[in-house]
């Protein structure tokens, strides 16, 4: 049990890893010389090399082996990263994903040719550099194992005097002390002592902590770098000094740096074959909670049970008082509801991580439509509702996608068009009461209208001269028949339209609106409930039976106009404010077999663009409301997005105010079932 | 006991514990291992637009749960609820998937072993009801027993 739980922990904590990596890789791809950057992928690799081989991912720890000692090149300068460099240890990074997910089915081939790809790619971008070597730092780096008599004539012949201090906590953490002055030692450090100044009194050690500092004699020839390099992983936290030693360290042995082989990789084909999609393994759901959060909901569970116990005492006296029974049924209210909203907040998580996910894919795509991208995001500490993010990752690839497909330009048009050549798109999110908007723009060269509407016409999906508003129009793109065949070939193989977009931004309660300037770009708005669980509602009663509608698309609240309150007319409009508001009748619509009560109410609700009137009998007021699912029996009945049970027990069902209103609507303009759309 | 409940699992059961209810003046067996819980009434939430046969919702202990009325598919007249009104919550395999349903019964009567042997097939004639939804017809103390094809009967009514 406990070997499974620690392999599940690894794979955890492999896909923060390899996630680091990837962010790392791209960051480096933009600036390639940049040395931290360089160091935060080395590090990943080498804790991914590490933690793998510790949890009996052989076959992780060995390729990881062989591209960390590639990518170790490349920081010690003896390689410069390329775009090529990067390109490969990113299909690399994607091996790891398959060797992780399942290392028997992960194609050895595609890792040899992955391994033969990158030493190429080090060897390759290590001889120019070498011949420019008139940077003596990087010269020394380069060389240092392989004449460091020579060249410890070249600099300074005072040795280093290194005065290092790591943190007390520094063993718990898996640092291990003798390894650092191993290391040194291999340097050639010519003499080591332990300080042990600031150890404490036997009574108050820590058997633990690592109290000593040490003080190491290095040899002259030894750069600084070389030095750095062995505190890289706890340089973060530890107390260090280097300085020139005034005499010389005298006899200086010879220093082998540890170079790792280079794989040899024997017959597999040199092409930098891209790593095969790794097949998806169902894991164990598990979400990640800031240990603030569980405190809190600790805090609330302990008051709970104050509460409760407060509660027990009074139901035993004989007497119960009745102010001390309201006070505690109130203690016990706002603990509820506090708990309720603790327990919520677990399931949030930041959008960052899924954007983070993005950026590898504007990458991939940049490369295979030999566009320019440019790729921004923002908010991404906006938090959503864990299953809204994991719902809305497919179809957020698929807008980015197409965005790039579609949407920019090639430079040369781009040029042409007055524009920089390179496009740019963003992801971004932000809150608004109780919805995320989740934004892709680009500044692309947008809908072109008299496409969509001939498309739509050939698609037989609107009459040839309808007349639809420019919002009713772009609203055609998420219709079920109008995917192009263009599009079709360009996506195969994702199986996603934007009528799926479409329907899974629906099916998580959210709407999707498009706005596009033809010419400078299309930005395209998902908004999304924050929640799934929750939703504050409306309860009203009509007739018999109650209903709670969604507060969100609540507008207000107005009394019938007595002269309404018979449906005499085929007219059912009211004047709100000098507006035409239409009403629906609900004890119609849900065959209520109640009279109507006297005083009607109307609750305004609104669905995109439209305002619409539900006539009830009576507004009861407003309640959080847990939503659940209605059974497969009621599939059929779309005008419910669910039911919910009322504080008495009993069941109230919750409308689906866009469903109700499509279905509502009358026919005459043949695109009734998506001018509703914008909300739907 | 024990034994004969998992020999119902077998393909030729020689027994089978079943629950008997009246409805509209028949008895009908289910099998017992289906029932989940049987409640009194409660309150019950109609949905407008859905079928006669189960456009009721109930609570049951937190969970909202779709009541089903037998009347319906075996065409039986309306009868209010009275004091033996029961509910029997149900838990059946449709479709491959299990579902939990409600059903109404005018009062449940017996839990007891119906002999495999005395089950026999519904005949074609002399019967008004459609004779999928009855998967055999028993006897016991001299009356009809009518054991339902409650799987057949909801996928009926499930919307495609």
């Amino acid at each position: 049990m406990s070997a499974n739980d620690s392999v599940a922990a690894f794979r955890s904590e492999a896909a923060d890893l390899l996630e680091q990596i990837e962010q790392g890789l791209l960051d480096l791809g933009q600036s390639l010389d940049d040395r931290a950057l360089v160091d935060t992928v080395f590090r990943g690799l080498h804790t991914l090399k590490g933690s793998g081989a510790m949890f009996g991912f052989d076959a992780l720890a060995e390729f990881t082996h062989h591209c960390e000692s590639a990518f170790d090149k490349v920081r010690k300068g003896r390689a410069v990263a390329t775009h090529d460099l990067i390109k490969t240890i990113l299909s690399a990074k994607d091996h790891m994903q398959a060797l992780i997910d399942d290392a028997a089915t992960a194609p050895r081939e595609t890792g040899d040719a992955i391994l033969e790809a990158l030493r190429l790619a080090v060897i390759d971008s290590a001889i120019p550099d070498a011949d420019a070597g008139h940077d003596q730092n990087a010269a020394i780096a380069r060389d240092v194992s392989v004449a460091p008599d020579a060249l410890a004539e070249a600099i300074s012949d005072a040795g280093w005097i290194l005065r290092f201090r790591l943190p007390p906590t520094c063993m718990i953490n898996g640092t291990n002390p003798l390894a650092l002055l191993a290391e040194l030692r291999d340097l050639g450090a010519t003499s080591i002592h332990a300080l042990s100044d600031r150890l404490p009194s036997l009574a108050d050690l820590v058997p633990t902590e690592c109290q000593l500092s040490w003080e190491v004699e290095l040899p002259s020839d030894v750069t600084r770098d070389l030095i750095e390099d062995v505190f890289i992983f706890v340089m973060d936290d530890m107390e260090m000094t280097l300085e020139r030693h005034a005499a010389d360290a005298g006899a200086t042995t010879a220093s082998t740096q540890p170079v790792a082989p280079i794989a040899a990789a024997g017959d597999g084909g040199a092409s930098p074959g891209k790593a095969s999609a790794s097949n998806v393994i169902k894991r164990d759901e598990s979400v990640r909670v800031p240990a603030e959060r569980l405190d809190e909901l600790m805090n609330r569970v302990g008051e709970l049970v104050i509460a409760q116990s407060r509660l027990a005492q009074l139901a035993h006296q004989g007497s119960v008082d009745e102010i001390v029974l309201r006070e505690i049924s109130e203690e016990i209210e706002r603990l509820s509801s506090e708990l309720r909203d603790t327990t919520m907040v677990l399931r949030m998580m930041p959008v960052g991580n899924l954007f983070g996910r993005f950026r590898r894919l504007v990458h991939d795509l940049s490369a295979e439509t030999g566009k320019t991208i440019e790729f921004a995001t923002e908010g991404e500490a906006t938090e959503v509702d864990k299953t809204v993010i994991e719902r809305i990752a497919d179809p957020l690839v698929h807008l980015i996608r197409n965005s790039c497909d579609h949407g920019l330009e090639t430079p040369e048009a781009r040029r042409a068009a007055g524009k920089s050549p390179g496009g740019q798109i963003t992801v971004s999110a932000h809150q608004t009461g109780s919805e995320v908007v989740i934004t892709v723009a680009d500044d692309g060269r947008g809908i072109n209208r008299e496409a969509v509407r001939a498309k739509a016409e050939a698609q037989g999906l609107i009459a040839p001269e309808t007349s639809l508003d420019d919002n009713e129009l772009l609203q055609l793109i998420f219709h079920p028949g109008f995917s192009t065949a263009a599009q079709v070939t360009n996506l195969s193989g994702r199986g996603v339209g934007m009528d799926v977009v479409k329907k899974t931004v629906e099916s998580l309660r959210g709407t999707i609106r498009m706005e596009s300037v033809q010419g400078s770009g299309t930005q395209i708005m998902l908004h999304l409930p924050l929640t799934l669980a929750i939703i504050e509602c409306m309860l009203v009663r009509v007739g018999a039976g109650r209903y709670a509608i969604p507060l969100s698309a609540v507008e207000e609240c107005l009394q019938l106009p007595a002269g309404e309150a018979e449906s005499t007319s085929g007219r059912s409009f009211l004047d709100v404010r000098s507006e035409l508001v239409p009403f629906l009748r609900m004890n119609e619509i849900f065959q209520s077999d109640r009279p109507t009560d006297l005083h009607q109410k109307v609750v305004i609700v609104r669905s995109g663009a439209q305002r619409v009137g539900l006539v009830v009998d009576q507004i009861i007021g407003n309640a959080q409301t847990v939503i659940k699912p209605l059974s497969r029996f009621h599939a059929s009945a779309q005008s419910f997005a669910g039911a919910t049970i009322l504080g008495d027990g009993a069941v109230a069902l919750i409308l689906d105010v866009v469903q109700l209103l499509s279905s509502a609507s009358l026919p005459p303009r043949p695109s009734s079932d998506w001018a509703l759309g914008e909300a739907a | 006991m024990t034994a004969n409940i998992s020999a119902a699992a077998d393909a030729k059961p020689a027994a089978s514990r079943v629950l008997t209810f009246d409805l509209g003046g028949e008895i009908f067996a289910i099998r017992a291992e289906s029932v989940r819980e049987i409640l009194e009434v409660p309150p019950v939430t109609r949905v407008p637009g859905a079928p006669e046969f189960h456009n009721g919702l109930i609570n049951v202990r937190g969970a909202v749960v779709p009541l089903a009325n037998l009347r319906f598919p075996f065409e039986m007249p309306e009868q209010a609820c009275d004091e033996d009104t029961r509910v029997i919550v149900l838990e059946e395999m449709v479709d491959d998937s299990p579902e939990i349903i409600a059903i109404f019964a005018d009062k449940v009567t017996d839990v007891y072993e119906m002999e495999m042997e005395n089950i026999h097939q519904p005949p074609g004639i002399g019967m008004q009801w459609r004779p999928e939804f009855i998967s055999g017809i028993g006897r016991k103390s001299g009356r009809f027993v009518i054991v339902p094809d409650m799987t057949r009967i909801f996928r009926e009514y499930l919307p495609r």
